[in-house]
C-alpha cells in the first residue's frame, strides 16, 4: 500500500546555482508590511503564478 | 528538516511532509504522517496514542517509502548553503513622490504620510537625481523597478508623470527595462490618473480594507469622513478598464476586523481578482494592534478563507489572493529566496528632500541607517553591507524555520522597530507567515493534486 504522494518534487537549490538576481523586488507588489517572497515567480519566465490560467 | 502539518479541507483532515531544503511536497496518509513526525518532529500525547496503534507491519511499510524518499533527495535533504556575494548593485526605488495625504488613517505607519518630517512634495529634480542614482548604481542589472509611495502620490500627479517619462526614456536609451508601480488610496482616481496608471504603470496597488464600517472607521479624510464610497467606486473603474495587467486591492487588518476573511471575500464579491490582505503592525499598546493572543483568531480566519478560496477559484469568482500566491515549481532563485526584499541591499526609498534610506519604513525613523543623499551625491556603502548581511543564513531563528525559504526572513524593518536587532526577527509575523504557508501549500496540493 503506498501511503506517500508526492505533490511537488524538489524546487530549490537546483544544480547549486544562486540565479540571476532579477527577480522582482517583493516591496514592489501587495507587500509593503509582511514580507512574503516565495510567492514571486522568476522575471525570466513569461508566465505569471497569480493568473487564473497560470493555477489551472 | 522536515515539516509535518496537517489542513482540514471539506471537513476531513489532510496530512503533509515537506522537506524544506528541498522544497518537496508530499501529501501522506495519518499513518505516513504519524511515522514522519515520530522521526523528524515531536509527536503530541494524541498523536503519540495513534502512532502506538499503527501495526509494526504498516510502519515498516512507511519506513521503506520514507527511505526511497530519502535516497532520491525529496527528504530529510541536507541544507546546501550557497555563497551571496555582495555586488553593490541596485536595482530597486521607493520614491517617496509625496510626504502628505488627503486621508488620516489610524495606522499609517508614515504618521499621515508625513514620516515625521514637515509636509513636502518631490520635485523633478530630485527624482530625477533619485533615477540617476538607480541607473548609475544598477551594475549589470537589466530590470530596474521604481514604485511611487507616499503619502497618496496622486498629490504629485504632475511629477509622476514627468519622472516617468524621464525614467522610460533614460532605460531605453542605455538598453534596460524599467518598470513602475503606484500605491494609492484611490480618492483622486479619477479618470486621467485611470487612463494614465493604466498605461504607464507595471502594477497598481489602491488600497482598500474590505468592509465599507471596517474601512470607514479608520481610512478617513482629516474631516473624519470615511473614503471607502469614492475609493471603491474609483477602484472599480480602473479594474474594468485594467484587463490582465498587474493591480493590487491591498488592505489591512487590524484588531478591529480579527475576521478578516468577510473583508476579503467582500472585496471578492465586489468584482476584484487580485487582492492582498495584511495583519497590521503597530506596537503592543496600540488599541488596533494585534496580539499574540489573537493568534488562534487569526489562524481560523486564514483557513476559513482558505477553503472559501479554493472553491471560488474553480468558477466566476475566481481571485488571487497575495499570501497564498505560490510558485512550487518556478519560484524565486535561492540568492532571492536567501535575501528577501533586498532593502538597503538592493532596494532603497528616497524621500522628497533626496534623503536615501534602507526602505521606506526606514524612512522617518531615528535615523541611524539614514544612507545618503542623491542631491549631494552621498551613499553610505557600509550601510548597504550590515544591510546585505542580513539573510536567513545570518538569523539564528530562521535557520530552524520551515518558512526560511518562502519568507527569506522577514521585514528588516519590523525586527528593528520591534526588537532593535535587524537580524532579529518580528516573531508575531513569523508564526502568521508560517500559518499561510502551511495554507499556501495545501491549497496548491487541492488545486494540482496527483504526482508531480
Amino acid at each position: 500500500m503506498k501511503h506517500v504522494n508526492t505533490v511537488v518534487k524538489s524546487c530549490l537549490h537546483k544544480e547549486g546555482k544562486i540565479g540571476c538576481g532579477e527577480c522582482n523586488s517583493s516591496c514592489q507588489s501587495a507587500c509593503k508590511t509582511s514580507c512574503t517572497v516565495g510567492n514571486q515567480s522568476c522575471a525570466r519566465r513569461e508566465e505569471r503564478v497569480n493568473t487564473k490560467k497560470e493555477s489551472k | 528538516m522536515v515539516h509535518c502539518f496537517t489542513y482540514t479541507h471539506e471537513g476531513k483532515p489532510l496530512f503533509f511532509a515537506w522537506d524544506v531544503e528541498s522544497g518537496s511536497l508530499h501529501n501522506v496518509d495519518e499513518a505516513a504522517f504519524l511515522v514522519c513526525k515520530n522521526k523528524f518532529g515531536e509527536l503530541t500525547d494524541e498523536e503519540r496514542q495513534k502512532f502506538d496503534a499503527v501495526s509494526d507491519v504498516e510502519k515498516r511499510e512507511i519506513e521503506e517509502e520514507l527511505f526511497k524518499l530519502e535516497s532520491e533527495g525529496l527528504l530529510n535533504t541536507p541544507e546546501t548553503r550557497v555563497d551571496l556575494p555582495f555586488s553593490g548593485e541596485i536595482k530597486a526605488m521607493c520614491l517617496h513622490i509625496c510626504h502628505d495625504c488627503n486621508l488620516r488613517c489610524s495606522y499609517c505607519f508614515a504618521k499621515d504620510g508625513t514620516y515625521n518630517t514637515p509636509r513636502d512634495y518631490m520635485s523633478f529634480e530630485v527624482g530625477k537625481a533619485a533615477l540617476d542614482f538607480l541607473f548609475e548604481n544598477s551594475g549589470n542589472r537589466h530590470n530596474l523597478e521604481v514604485d511611487f509611495f507616499g503619502g497618496e502620490p496622486l498629490m504629485n500627479f504632475d511629477n509622476v508623470k514627468k519622472i516617468v517619462a524621464y525614467g522610460k526614456e533614460k532605460a531605453k536609451s542605455i538598453g534596460k527595462d524599467i518598470k513602475f508601480t503606484l500605491t494609492t488610496n484611490g480618492v483622486l482616481l479619477n479618470d486621467a490618473a485611470i487612463e494614465y496608471l493604466n498605461a504607464e504603470m507595471d502594477n497598481v496597488v489602491i488600497s482598500i480594507d474590505g468592509r465599507k464600517e471596517v474601512h470607514d472607521k479608520l481610512r478617513v479624510s482629516p474631516n473624519g469622513k470615511g473614503s471607502y464610497d469614492v475609493a471603491l467606486k474609483n477602484a472599480k473603474k480602473f479594474r474594468a478598464v485594467r484587463g490582465d495587467k498587474r493591480y493590487y486591492i491591498r488592505g489591512t487588518f487590524t484588531q478591529n476586523n480579527l475576521d478578516f476573511s468577510v473583508d476579503a471575500l467582500t472585496l471578492n464579491d465586489e468584482g476584484f481578482d487580485q487582492i492582498s490582505l495584511e495583519p497590521v503592525v503597530l506596537p503592543d499598546e496600540s488599541p488596533l494592534a494585534i496580539h499574540e493572543s489573537d493568534l488562534e483568531k487569526v489562524y481560523e480566519e486564514y483557513d476559513k478563507l482558505s477553503e472559501e478560496y479554493i472553491k471560488r477559484r474553480k468558477g466566476e469568482k475566481w481571485f488571487n489572493f497575495f499570501h497564498f500566491m505560490i510558485d512550487l515549481k518556478n519560484g524565486p532563485c535561492v540568492a532571492k529566496r536567501l535575501t528577501g526584499c533586498g532593502a538597503g541591499k538592493e532596494y532603497v526609498a528616497v524621500t522628497p528632500t533626496g534623503d536615501i534610506y534602507p526602505c521606506h519604513q526606514f524612512a522617518g525613523g531615528d535615523g541611524k541607517y539614514y544612507m545618503g543623499n542623491v542631491l549631494s551625491g552621498t551613499f553610505d556603502r557600509n550601510i548597504q553591507k550590515t544591510f546585505a548581511g542580513i539573510n536567513v543564513y545570518s538569523k539564528e531563528e530562521c535557520n530552524k524555520c520551515p518558512a526560511k525559504y518562502y519568507c527569506s526572513g522577514g521585514c528588516a524593518a519590523n525586527s528593528y522597530n520591534f526588537n532593535k536587532d535587524l537580524k532579529k526577527p518580528y516573531g508575531l509575523s513569523c508564526k502568521m507567515m508560517r500559518r499561510r504557508l502551511e495554507d499556501s501549500l495545501a491549497i496548491y496540493c487541492i488545486e494540482h493534486g496527483g504526482n508531480d
